[in-house]
């Protein structure tokens, strides 16, 4: 038998087939980031009639009912100046009946005391009311009180909260601007 | 890469002020919305891991997910609940409800993030 030799396989084209693959897989690939509005429920009530007394002027009422309409402290808002609303009844009023009372607070991070707002913002919605509607409350909500760590940390670090690098300066403006949201227990009034 | 297959229609509502979820391994999901197969209604349902469940399931869910963490990790959990925008909060409150009894208290609304409204 005369040797022959082994036919060898076309291997130029080897190159475009794995970039092709590469690209395929690239594109086909999904990677959901997971983002959201993060809240801490408050634990369960072991006593039902231990209620926590909050005076009138501290609390800010927002009601979303099931039409998908709210009120804020009885009269009718949108959510287009939620975020206004929320910011100016946190603010600090020392001497202003109509503002919510304010206390000094030791803050361990700037080694001092600081005056800060008693305020609550009590949320309250029908069981009727739209998700939508309440994650856009939720994000107005939440943007209010953002733009108020914006403030600290540019009044004591000069720099936007997101830009803060150091933790322990993060912690120290999360503890100066508390997220006081409070979720009362459902209703059901306007029906589903 | 999705963990579970979505036995229910899920259209994120969208916010502005969203932070990421930090640790994956320490997230458990609960997806409330329509079911997909339109022969089951149009009710929201919940679905917990593969299956559709009640609102009952949901401390018996808690606790395997705690069980399933390393001991020290296990009060970091964080319940993301992914809710399509058209749910009624009825069932949302009472997931909710239900979280806190379980106490699972650290919880994340899903949405997607738009810049502007």
């Amino acid at each position: 038998m005369a040797k022959r030799a082994a036919p060898e396989i076309n291997a130029g084209s080897m190159a475009d087939i794995a970039f092709l693959l590469l690209i395929f897989f690239l594109v086909t690939t999904t990677m959901d980031v997971d983002t959201g509005i993060t809240r801490i429920l408050p634990p369960p009530v072991k006593n039902k009639n231990e209620n926590v007394d909050v005076k009138e002027r501290n609390v800010m009422k927002v009601l979303i009912n099931s039409h998908d309409l709210m009120l804020v402290n009885g009269k009718p808002a949108a959510i287009s100046n939620l975020t206004q609303k929320v910011v100016d009844f946190m603010s600090l009023h020392p001497n202003n009946k109509s503002y919510p009372e304010v206390q000094e607070k030791f803050i361990p991070g700037l080694g001092k005391k600081v005056l800060m707002s008693k305020g609550i913002v009590s949320l309250k919605n029908d069981r009727g009311t739209s998700y939508k509607m309440y994650i856009s409350v939720q994000d107005a909500i939440a943007k209010a009180f953002n733009l108020m760590k914006d403030q600290e940390s540019l009044k004591y670090y000069g720099l936007k909260f997101d830009q803060l690098v150091d933790p322990k300066k993060i912690k120290t403006v999360n503890k100066l601007v508390p997220i006081r949201v409070s979720e009362a227990e459902p209703e059901n009034v306007g029906g589903q | 890469m999705r963990e579970n297959t979505l036995l229910v229609k899920i259209k994120l509502p969208t916010a502005t002020q969203v932070q990421k979820l930090q640790k994956k391994s320490l997230v458990s999901y609960i997806y409330i919305g329509e079911p997909v197969n339109t022969t089951l209604g149009s009710t929201s349902r919940i679905q917990l891991n593969d299956s559709y469940a009640t609102v009952k399931d949901i401390p018996e869910f808690v606790s395997k997910e705690r069980q399933a963490r390393n001991e020290a990790d296990r009060n970091l959990i964080t319940t993301s609940l992914k809710v399509d925008e058209n749910t009624k909060m009825g069932i949302v409150t009472d997931v909710k409800q239900q979280l806190r009894k379980a106490n699972a208290l650290k919880i994340n609304y899903s949405t997607r993030k738009v810049l502007k409204r």
